[in-house]
């Protein structure tokens, strides 16, 4: 009865925290929306808001705002507000995960929608991490909040109620697969808002006008994309292996084989191939850059495909997406 | 010849790899989507069955067996020979690299991204050149001094283990890639179910598993010898029927000495060079057959599971039924044989017309049973499923349902129309176990380790060189960055700077008149020139 009441308090609290997170991380992203409104009427552009600022103003045209003292300090401290924005959505989150794990009493990732929290938490705090180190790519922020909302919004979709694990789950090895996978997500989340901003960005500086290249246009320098992208991905590209790795080790204890072409395992094995591919194609002075970056796209969509429509579609042993 | 030459070094170009990584990453999904035989055959037969015509054509292109089809097996092989291709020379070339001293400075060191000029000289060039290689040694270069005409030039070179790591990522592949084959050529498999009680149990060879895959290479002699039985099952559940806990007790016996253990989940029984999973469980029920001559019989039969909550289907079959009895009511042959088709419900639901469990714990068990008298077609010698009527023999009219179903509780019992009784004694828990040996594991799991320590380093590693020329009329420094590395510009300086501080023993600095020409780096001339 006792667990009951804790379990249903503990719900109840998480969900308050969970709207309050989401609505953090949504406010953030509209204000970066609003930025851009007010930049441009006071005929400014901050520093620090371009991307924020590129998303919408740039529809209007390419004509680049002139710096005024007025509007950057407006857009300044509204962009320091929505990185706190986007630090109070992750505290949030993780006391979401926090109370799940106590209201369940197992390390919070035992379903779909916990990896999804998971995944985006890491996913937002390394895109914190990625602001103190290089404070120019805050641009980036307006693509990598929106995507943190449409998997959280994704997330709350698949909903399942905190409970304790399958005895298949229970292992020490869930910790280990579970949290490097995600933080591999997570970190490869902020690798494909980069490559995505650098493809955008490339065709802008390469004269392509219209909608979707203009936005890229108070983006940094392609080049310095570029390789942020690469070191984001040649980051996170051990991290996947490792994962993929502890999950063999774990299926070999489970399920008896190590690798045993379950679908969750084979699309974990096509986004390692892309991700391999793009590392490669890097590294290879004939292919162009851009080229290699769509792999990473691949990639990320892979991954993609993993997280929903292999859950949901397909029937395989991973099948711990709700009870 | 010439052609061979040219496919060779297609096949082995960074290019034709990246096209086959592609195709592999490609090849792959359809296995994701279509069943596959060595996963699910009874899948692939459903899917060959409801879509005969679209389902042979898949078939004929091997798409239900995907990961061992031509076509998977050709994108993967060819990419290994290229990576062969490409990794061999590679290794060559490294090794030789390593073995050698770094090479000599190039003519004009202002041709190199970085550059600075007019460092501080100690007056006695040989003394300096010896001084600016301990100073690349100290930061880990590897670093020689060569006499040139007009001096000396200082070579250091550094971030060796980013092609180590690199072909130790590839090699390791390989060694990944040979483990696994070795693994399907000379392991083994089978799957079984497993009854409680020590009557139930089994031996380790090829006759006494429902299902068994010898890799190609195996022999039955090869086969360790051991026996396993299952002293008991614990299963607990939650309200809502999820799982939380199994645990399997099992007694076994090998080399001549038994032993117990409890196997789980995630815990697996290691017996020698073979490994015992536990998959899955579900009930037997226990009935006890009385024919109309008195005879008993007691038969145990694990039902199938059909779904989450246990409902079990099976059929109970009594061949050696009223023997020598001749009633020729069910069919010209006259035999009078018994059979049940079963459906075990271990918590009936309110509604018993669902005709399945509420609940995968034992909490209102039932046992629906369906009684066929006749010739169960036994002898025939054909294969048939022990979990389900044979329909042929009913469509031929050799074997008959009689009466109404039975709905029985553990205990009760029943009578049939001629006189037989059937009773439901209770059920004993049964499990599936796969035993299995794969050799190749233990290199996979290096391979893969030593893959991510290759992976690390290939990415960590960054490959430079540093030059300086060291002449009467002053020193010059060049960098020459051979892998994308941002923060080689502030190395390079560091190191300038370095070389510019150390100045001879006597402390008095020789400043040669510095070049006008402009090293293009940028702060590089700005550092020496505070």
């Amino acid at each position: 009865m006792i667990t009951i009441l804790a379990y249903l308090a503990a719900m109840l609290c998480y969900a308050a925290e969970y709207a309050f997170g989401a609505r953090g991380v949504v406010a953030r992203a509209a204000q970066r929306e609003l930025a851009p409104v007010g930049g441009s009427s006071g005929g400014a552009a901050s520093v620090d808001d371009r991307g924020g600022a590129a998303a919408s103003v740039d529809d209007l045209g390419d004509e680049v705002p002139a710096e005024g003292p007025g509007g950057s300090k407006i857009s300044e401290r509204i962009g320091t507000a929505a990185v706190l924005l986007t630090a109070v959505g992750v505290v949030a989150q993780i006391a979401t995960l926090v109370t799940r794990a106590v209201a369940a009493g197992r390390v919070p990732w035992g379903n779909l929608y916990e990896f999804l929290l998971v995944l985006t938490l890491v996913g937002a705090i390394s895109w914190l991490v990625v602001l103190r180190l290089r404070p120019a790519m805050r641009p980036l922020g307006l693509l990598v909040t929106s995507l943190l909302v449409v998997l959280l919004g994704a997330a709350g979709m698949v909903y399942t109620q905190a409970g304790p694990l399958v005895p298949a789950l229970n292992s020490a090895w869930l910790r280990i697969h579970v949290t490097t996978v995600a933080t591999a997500g997570g970190v490869l989340l902020v690798g494909f808002v980069s490559a995505v901003l650098y493809l955008l960005r490339e065709g802008y500086e390469s004269g392509k006008a219209g909608f979707p290249w203009a936005l890229a246009g108070r983006a940094p320098a392609a080049d310095a994309l570029e390789r942020f992208t690469f070191r984001v991905h040649a980051f996170a590209f051990p991290l996947l292996t490792v994962g993929i790795i502890c999950g063999a080790i774990w299926a070999e204890s489970a399920w008896g084989r190590y690798w045993g072409w379950d679908p969750k395992e084979i699309w974990s094995f096509i986004t390692w191939v892309f991700y391999a591919g793009y590392l490669h194609a890097r590294a290879t002075p004939s292919v162009r850059r851009r080229v290699a970056t769509y792999l990473a796209l691949l990639g990320w969509t892979a991954l993609m495909v993993n997280q929903f429509i292999v859950n949901y579609f397909f029937t395989g042993l991973h099948s711990y997406a709700g009870n | 010849m010439s052609i061979l030459r040219n496919g060779w070094r297609q096949l082995t170009s960074m290019r034709t790899a990246l096209v086959l990584l592609f195709l592999l990453a490609l090849a792959a999904i359809p296995g994701s989507v279509l069943p596959q035989r060595r996963i699910s055959p009874a899948k692939v037969s459903e899917y060959l069955a409801t879509n005969p015509s679209a389902g042979r054509w898949l078939d004929r292109m091997q798409l239900f067996d995907v990961y061992s089809s031509v076509w998977f097996s050709a994108i993967y092989l060819l990419l290994f020979v290229s990576l062969v291709g490409c990794l061999v020379p590679r290794l060559r070339t490294h090794v030789t690299s390593l073995l050698r001293v770094p090479p000599d400075a190039p003519k004009r060191l202002e041709r190199l991204p970085a550059h600075a000029d007019g460092l501080p000289h100690d007056g006695d060039s040989a003394a300096t050149a010896r001084r600016l290689r301990r100073l690349l040694r100290a930061r880990r270069f590897r670093a020689t001094v060569r006499e040139s005409d007009d001096g000396f030039t200082v070579s250091g070179e550094k971030g060796y283990l980013k092609e180590t790591g690199n072909l130790l990522f590839h090699f390791a592949l390989l060694g990944v890639l040979i483990g696994v084959a070795s693994g399907s050529l000379f392991g083994w498999q089978g799957n079984r179910i497993v009854v409680a009680g020590a009557e139930q149990g089994f031996c380790n060879n090829r006759q006494q598993y429902d299902e068994f895959t010898p890799g190609s290479r195996v022999d039955d002699a090869d086969l360790p010898r051991f026996c396993l039985s299952l002293v008991d099952f614990h299963a607990s559940y939650l309200d809502s029927g999820q799982a939380t806990s199994f645990r399997a007790r099992m007694a076994y016996e090998i080399d001549g000495r038994g032993g117990g253990r409890s196997v789980g989940v995630n815990n697996p029984l290691r017996l020698g060079e073979a490994t015992v999973y536990l998959l899955g469980h579900g009930y037997a029920p226990v009935v006890r057959y009385t024919d109309r001559t008195g005879r008993t019989q007691t038969q145990v039969v694990p039902f199938l599971t059909t779904d989450n909550f246990l409902t079990g289907s099976g059929v109970v079959a009594f061949p050696d039924a009223n023997i020598g009895v001749v009633d020729t009511t069910y069919g010209p042959t006259g035999k009078a044989q018994v059979a049940f088709e079963g459906t075990y419900l271990p918590t009936v639901p309110d509604n018993v017309h669902v005709g399945r469990s509420a609940h995968p714990a034992e909490r209102n068990p039932r046992l629906m049973l369906r009684p066929y008298f006749g010739d169960l077609g036994l002898d025939a010698g054909e294969p048939q499923s022990v979990y389900e009527i044979n329909q042929r023999q009913i469509s031929a009219g050799l074997l008959h349902s009689v009466g109404e179903p039975l709905a029985l509780k553990p205990g009760e019992s029943a009578k049939l129309p001629d006189g037989s009784t059937v009773e439901f004694l209770g059920t004993r828990p049964w499990i599936a176990v796969s035993v299995r040996h794969d050799p190749g594991e233990e290199l996979v799991l290096v391979g893969a380790v030593l893959l991510v320590v290759g992976l690390l380093g290939s990415l960590a590693g960054r490959r430079r060189r540093i030059f300086f020329r060291v002449t009467a009329e002053g020193v010059e420094a060049g960098g020459l960055p051979r892998t994308d590395y941002s923060g080689f510009t502030a190395e390079f300086e560091s190191i300038v700077q370095e070389a510019g501080r150390g100045a001879g023993p006597d402390g008095e600095l020789v400043r040669p008149a510095a070049g006008d020409h402009d090293s293009g780096v940028p702060g590089g001339d700005a550092v020496l020139r505070r």
